[in-house]
């Protein structure tokens, strides 16, 4: 097993954190992961975007030009990397923010409308799960309830934004399984 | 301690904590602030000192003094910072003082960019500062391996009485992974430094100095050093040699995070049907040269790597000799090598259409 996945969106959308989560849950699955953000010229409000490496050996280089996946949150992230990703591969499309589908034909598209299912979960702030949640549906590479323990963890103090993070978890997993799910994990 | 993901900066900070270090001087610079940051709450948690300094002279003065003193300390910066230490590094070395200096490297010259370079290769390995001294260079590949080194470097700095380099880049700091502790030490358990200025009540004052008028006796500390440099030459020289029990088309030739980047291209190499392999210096100096010699032997091409425009080259061809070609390839200004461009030069060395 070995997947490259590029997470990105607007500062503050929480891509940082939902690559950190799925490099955990890599992790805690026995497996080598790297994970590496864009820490350029960065300013808030800007674009920020991290590398995410889940690997069964050891992991060479911890950045890609090729990913086999793309979680884009805003339209710049998907005008950058949708060219990038390979063939066969997964792209999650954010449609709150993004008013245009892939033009790939040749990769697994999953849209969804991120930021009001989250805010039906109980926070807009939770679209980044929501998003993760798709890319775990549509590819298979980590497993959603490895990732709510770990959100569990992660906010333990905040017991209500444990509930709200894995209610938008569950909703964007559906959403990639019924899209995608089979078909891109082959 | 069970595997926690952590950045290498973070991984770095904990690293020295573990080492037995209670102080930490330093002054902020990216892409290394994530140390500092880590330490400013660490520090103070386990009954040590966190000093932000007024500027990278002072941060490097105060290490002086407090190494002078016998304690483990050590400070961590970036290019132009460094290049401000450069002063109390060449007096450390002299007076023979046992910190570990630890340079995330960023984009030069002058202030450069802060995204990951390996442009002071020359600087850490060939002095710096002002003087005939040497500092033993170590660079990490990994986190894991950044936090080995930074404990190890604190043994080695105690071990030769000299200033310990550990040498990353901004991928190395930046970049988060798995890291294990499997060694702790605390300060109490430390060897003891009788050479240490603790107060001299009833013993012979001891001096930390750097300052020899005369002509003999400064020869003397010099060759001493320098017998010094030819111990760890002997004694402390690694390297990490992959995939090279066979004979290679392509000999790739890095160290730090762009010995990673080679991996994968030694991978995809032989895909297509090109079998390549990887020499990586561990210690900068002590350079490993006679074994990348005879690694070399049994390589058909040289191909060295790095974020600069050549300088690990000028010790790989050093020990290479001049009979034969070393090939080049690097990217710099923060602009990092995929592994596709590391393939297309070898398959253009090896006399593939690409």
């Amino acid at each position: 097993m070995y997947t490259e996945i590029i997470l990105a969106g607007f500062g503050g959308q929480g891509v940082l954190l939902i690559g950190k989560l799925l490099a955990y849950a890599g992790m805690r699955a026995g497996r080598e992961v790297t994970w590496m953000p864009a820490y350029g010229p960065e300013m808030r409000g800007g674009t920020c975007n991290c590398t995410v490496v889940l690997s069964d050996a050891p992991i060479g280089s911890p950045i890609t030009k090729s990913p086999h996946g793309l979680i884009a949150l805003n339209l710049p992230s998907l005008d950058k990397f949708e060219d990038t990703v390979r063939p066969d591969g997964v792209i999650v499309v954010n449609t709150s923010l993004i008013n245009r589908l892939p033009r790939r034909t040749d990769v697994h598209v999953v849209s969804v409308a991120a930021n009001e299912v989250a805010i039906e979960c109980g926070s807009a702030k939770a679209a980044n799960m929501v998003a993760l949640g798709a890319y775990l549906g549509a590819s298979g590479v980590a497993e959603p309830e490895q990732i709510k323990t770990i959100i569990a963890e992660t906010f333990g103090s905040k017991p209500a934004l444990v509930t709200v993070n894995q209610a938008a978890l569950s909703r964007g997993y559906a959403a990639g399984q019924a899209q995608v799910g089979a078909a891109a994990r082959g | 301690m069970a595997k926690k993901l952590m950045k290498g900066c973070e991984a770095i900070g904990e690293a020295a904590i573990q080492a037995g270090c209670r102080l930490f001087f330093g002054y902020p610079i990216t892409p290394q602030n994530e140390i500092p940051e880590y330490l400013s709450a660490r520090m103070p948690a386990v009954g040590g000192t966190f000093v932000q300094a007024e500027s990278e002279v002072a941060a490097s003065n105060m290490l002086y003094g407090a190494a002078g003193a016998g304690c483990r300390c050590f400070t961590s910066s970036s290019g132009p910072g460094i290049s401000l230490m450069q002063e109390a590094i060449s007096y450390m070395a002299g007076a023979e003082l046992p910190v570990v200096i630890v340079n995330i490297m960023r984009g030069g010259p002058g202030l450069g960019g802060i995204l990951p370079s390996q442009s002071d290769y020359l600087q850490a390995v060939k002095g710096g500062g002002h003087g005939d001294y040497r500092l033993l260079v170590l660079a990490p590949s990994t986190v894991q391996e950044a936090a080995d080194l930074v404990q190890e470097a604190f043994d080695l700095a105690d071990q030769y009485r000299n200033p310990v380099m550990v040498l990353g880049d901004g991928l190395i700091g930046q970049m988060m992974e798995p890291v294990e502790f499997t060694k702790s030490i605390r300060p109490e358990d430390l060897p003891a430094k009788p050479w240490a200025t603790t107060g001299a009540k009833g013993r012979k004052p001891n001096v930390i100095n750097s300052l020899y008028l005369e002509g003999a006796k400064l020869e003397a500390h010099n060759w001493a050093l320098a017998k010094k440099y030819e111990a760890m030459t002997r004694d402390v020289c690694r390297y990490e040699a992959w995939h090279l029990e066979r004979e290679v088309d392509v000999l790739f030739i890095a160290y730090g995070t762009v010995a990673r980047i080679c991996k994968s291209a030694i991978a995809l190499l032989a895909e297509h049907g090109v079998t390549a392999g990887l020499f990586r210096p561990i210690t900068l100096f002590p350079y490993p040269g006679e074994v990348l010699a005879q690694a070399a032997e049994r390589a058909k091409h040289l191909l060295v790597t790095e974020l600069s425009t050549g300088q690990m080259i000028e010790d790989a061809r050093y020990h290479l000799g001049k009979h034969r070609p070393v090939h080049f390839y690097g990217r710099v200004g923060g602009m990092i090598m995929a592994p596709e461009e590391l393939v297309t030069k070898a398959l253009t060395l090896v006399g593939r259409q690409v």
